[in-house]
């Protein structure tokens, strides 16, 4: 199935939550990564999403294209800090001890290397868990979810509505391109950018009243169908939860808790070794 | 009589954007269990008449009525649009936008969920309704894996589950192969039988519902009921020629045999025509004084494909070792059905996607060298939908625009869009929006504004989709006026009438290799590449068959040619096309 989410149909216990406490888990994970720099518990985040990753049975070459890109993403975070602030870890850590020197400023310190390091550890703890929900999470059955959790049903049919037409959307922008370029509109890198993206205007006004003409058609199918009819709907695609979604959103309460606990009795949100 | 499930008494209908009524005067009654054909060209109002029975008229479209309207003997307009989907079912027009699922299960189950039924009972009720429409294969699918059949199908389970009393249909047909519509016509059939439910089709392409026996047939033009009555008694009058409407191809052929039509004949279907020995003798003497057609040869070879071979990204091999020569001035037709590999040659050819392997000359110049725009200076490719294709507010923008884009000086731009302007019909609305064009009317524009460039070639996906007799009949005659000019014209359709009627050649598609490459009266006469295709058979080759002609393929060629001369007569072109008749 092609679609925004690339949701990739497997039997797993990943597959089996719910959406709705898989969004609670990913985003409570991602606040207690996000807050903390406490290295060991990035390194547990670390291998419990690596965990979590196996227990899916998602490939890694299902899901390369993502992997890829925020692979791009750390090393150009990592480079972008070393090379405005070489010393950032020094006044983080509040200590020194430098191991060699590159070049004028840009010093390799201890402390830098773990700042680096929690940099590092952040990504891996949080980007499998993000690939997880994505690649796991069935767009209607995620819209059921949401609605079980109180969300209104209009509002999350219109979540999954919204990605149901990403596709088309997608692929009358193409045409719309080609159709372009055939009339003589150059778009290919024979033409200079500044052009190119003159000619990429062209594609937005039938690509809007393209798109007004999908709403218009899919609204009045959808009220020929009964949709909006009384305050409540039912889904094909929902799920009772198990205790496997309880204890989803009790890990991810438990991580967040930990993170704010610690924080509050380390006094700071740095692990730091180098002060004894 | 027992109650009329819809009564329509001197009912009228004006939109609020229009200055004329839609509906005048509409008095019309539909019992349950009846099954009812709706034809009319574009405009005669039978879409709105549609959508005053499923109730978006007046709950969602907007506009001023009179006279009454009532659903089981209730006002509808005291109604709701919820209460009259319960009786009422509609399959619009485009089976893909009317998708609302993501995938087939939840579109088949979307009313039910609306009625918040438990989750057992969706997913009993999507098993039946699945297999009601032969689709239980296709459950898990997204819309973009089906094909156009498929879709319509999903669409007509989609309102099974409401046990409805009448099924709607907008225009089933439009967007189908051959096949795939036979077969949707052969399913609302079996429904209708199964259910009890009456049927109402909105369709102008008459021969093809009329596959299936119909009950009732209303013409409509300007909004008016012209006829009510049986199939038969319709076809016996002249009224749907006079009206823009194509009467079935077979009766066209005994007329222009001078024979009367009467409804002891029995003329709705081929199947069921009855003809006296007199009447089959005076066809085969038609026949037999009808010349052939010449062939014309001779003509310089333009375009050339060598052993293509694509394969997409997801390894679909989509075109497998396609060669085809193309002559200057010529007309051919590509059919197949959807995925056959039609759309992605003409991709190819316009370098939309490129070949893995195979060579494309065009003049004896490779086209693997140019770009796209290179390309279309010499290939134009026209798009199904005109609305993707026109980007700019004004006519005469849209037709300088490529002009521009090539940095053409102005005085030269206004000259080659006025001629392209002039060819195409359009020049007095030169400075009107293209907003206001009718989409037919866009349709030449579009084919206008790459007139404007001098391409040699133009490929045109589905010139004709959506279109009634009339403006079909004006897209094609000024096709053939074009390459008669000597523009060589592809065109890929579906229509088995469009490519019998102007095409010169015909080229069969199947998985993606060219199954046959013959004159379309051979191609629509041979049962195994018809099977294979998912093309249909023209009921004129059963005619021929019934009046025991000998050469039943020959008298398929003949009427085209005949009405070829009759048409370029009527436009006083016939000069130089074969004999005076």
């Amino acid at each position: 199935m092609v679609n925004l989410f690339n949701y990739i149909e497997k039997e797993s216990p990943v597959h089996r939550l719910s959406g709705a406490s898989k969004f609670a888990l990913l985003i409570l994970w991602m606040l207690a990564a996000m807050l903390s720099f406490n290295t060991p518990f990035l390194l547990i985040l670390s291998l419990l999403s690596l965990f979590f990753f196996r227990l899916s049975h998602i490939r890694l070459g299902e899901v390369r294209f993502m992997l890829i890109f925020t692979l791009v993403f750390l090393v150009m975070n990592n480079l972008l800090i070393y090379l405005f602030s070489p010393e950032l870890g020094v006044d983080i850590y509040h200590s020194r001890h430098l191991l060699f020197t590159i070049y004028g400023r840009y010093t390799v310190t201890q402390e830098q290397l773990l700042y680096h390091l929690n940099v590092i550890l952040k990504y891996t703890a949080t980007i499998p868990i993000v690939i997880l929900f994505v690649a796991t999470t069935h767009p209607s059955e995620f819209a059921a979810s949401l609605n079980r959790l109180g969300l209104n049903y209009r509002i999350a049919y219109g979540v999954a509505l919204a990605l149901r037409y990403i596709p088309g959307l997608v692929s009358d922008f193409q045409a719309i391109s080609l159709s372009q370029q055939a009339r003589g509109i150059e778009m290919s890198k024979k033409e200079s950018l500044f052009k190119r993206l003159k000619a990429a205007s062209n594609i937005i006004i039938p690509l809007i009243l393209s798109s007004f003409d999908r709403i218009e058609v899919i609204s009045n199918a959808m009220e020929l169908r009964g949709f909006g009819k009384h305050k409540k709907r039912s889904w094909y695609m929902s799920r009772d939860l198990v205790w496997e979604d309880f204890a989803a959103i009790a890990l991810g309460f438990i991580l967040l808790f930990y993170t704010i606990f610690w924080t509050v009795w380390n006094g700071g949100r740095y692990w730091n070794p180098f002060v004894a | 009589m027992p109650q009329p499930l819809i009564e329509f008494q001197d009912f009228s209908f004006q939109y609020f954007a229009q200055a004329e009524p839609t509906l005048r005067n509409i008095s019309l009654k539909i019992y349950p269990g009846e099954k009812l054909l709706i034809v009319g060209p574009s405009g005669c109002g039978k879409s709105t008449l549609a959508h005053c029975i499923n109730g978006l008229i007046p709950f969602s479209i907007r506009g001023k009525s009179s006279g009454s309207l009532k659903l089981k003997g209730q006002e509808l307009a005291s109604l709701n649009l919820f209460e009259i989907s319960k009786t009422v079912g509609t399959v619009l027009q485009d089976s893909d936008s009317q998708f609302i699922g993501m995938t087939v299960a939840e579109d088949l189950a979307f009313a039910a969920e609306n009625d918040v039924l438990p989750r057992e009972e969706l997913h009993r009720l999507v098993r039946e309704a699945a297999e009601a429409v032969a689709i239980s294969g296709h459950l898990k699918h997204a819309p973009t894996e089906l094909s156009g059949g498929q879709k319509q199908r999903v669409a007509i389970g989609g309102i099974l589950s409401d046990r409805v009393e009448m099924l709607l249909f907008d225009e089933p047909l439009a967007n189908l192969d051959p096949a795939s519509g036979k077969t949707a016509i052969e399913l609302i059939d079996a429904l209708q039988q199964k259910t009890g439910a009456a049927v109402l089709i909105i369709e102008h392409r008459l021969e093809d519902v009329l596959h299936r026996d119909v009950d009732r047939i209303v013409l409509m033009d300007e909004g008016r009921i012209i006829f009510d009555g049986l199939p038969d008694d319709l076809l016996s009058t002249g009224l749907l020629r006079q009206h823009g409407i194509r009467e079935p191809l077979y009766l066209t052929a005994l007329r222009y045999a001078g024979l009367d039509i009467y409804p002891e004949m029995q003329p709705h279907s081929i199947r069921s025509l009855r003809l006296k020995a007199e009447e089959k003798q005076k066809l085969q003497a038609w026949f037999e004084q009808t010349p052939p057609r010449e062939v014309v040869s001779g003509r310089p070879l333009l375009f050339e494909a060598e052993d293509i071979h694509f394969r997409y990204d997801n390894g679909f091999a989509a075109l497998r070792g396609v060669s085809l020569k193309l002559h200057q001035g010529e007309l051919m037709a590509i059919v197949g059905k959807n995925g056959a590999g039609k759309s992605t040659f003409s991709k190819v050819i316009c370098g939309f996607e490129k070949q893995q392997q195979g060579k494309l000359l065009f003049d004896d110049e490779d086209l693997m060298q140019l770009s796209v725009k290179e390309r279309a200076d010499h290939i134009a490719y026209v798009m199904q939908n005109p609305n993707l294709m026109l980007s700019q507010t004004l006519i005469a923008d849209e037709v300088a625009l490529g002009l521009r884009a090539r940095a053409v000086p102005e005085d030269e731009i206004r000259r080659r869009s006025e001629e392209a302007l002039r060819v195409c019909g359009l020049w007095p609305f030169r400075n009107w929006p293209v907003s206001a064009l009718s989409y037919g009317q866009k349709k030449r524009l579009t084919v206008a504004a790459i007139l404007s460039l001098n391409p040699q070639m133009i490929i045109l996906d589905e010139p004709t989709a959506g279109q009634d007799y009339r403006h079909y009949t004006e897209i094609m005659e000024f096709l053939l006026s074009l390459s008669q000019r000597g523009l060589t014209i592809v065109l890929i359709t579906h229509d088995m009438h469009l490519m019998q009627e102007y095409a010169e050649r015909a080229v069969v598609f199947t998985d993606g290799r060219i199954l046959a490459d013959d004159l379309p009266s051979a191609v629509l006469t041979r049962p195994e590449l018809i099977a294979e295709a998912c093309l249909k058979e023209t009921s004129l080759f059963a005619l021929a068959k019934l009046c025991d002609i000998a050469a039943p393929e020959q008298f398929v060629q003949r009427f085209m040619d005949f009405e070829r001369r009759l048409r370029e007569q009527q436009s006083g072109k016939g000069v130089n096309s074969g004999q005076p008749l």
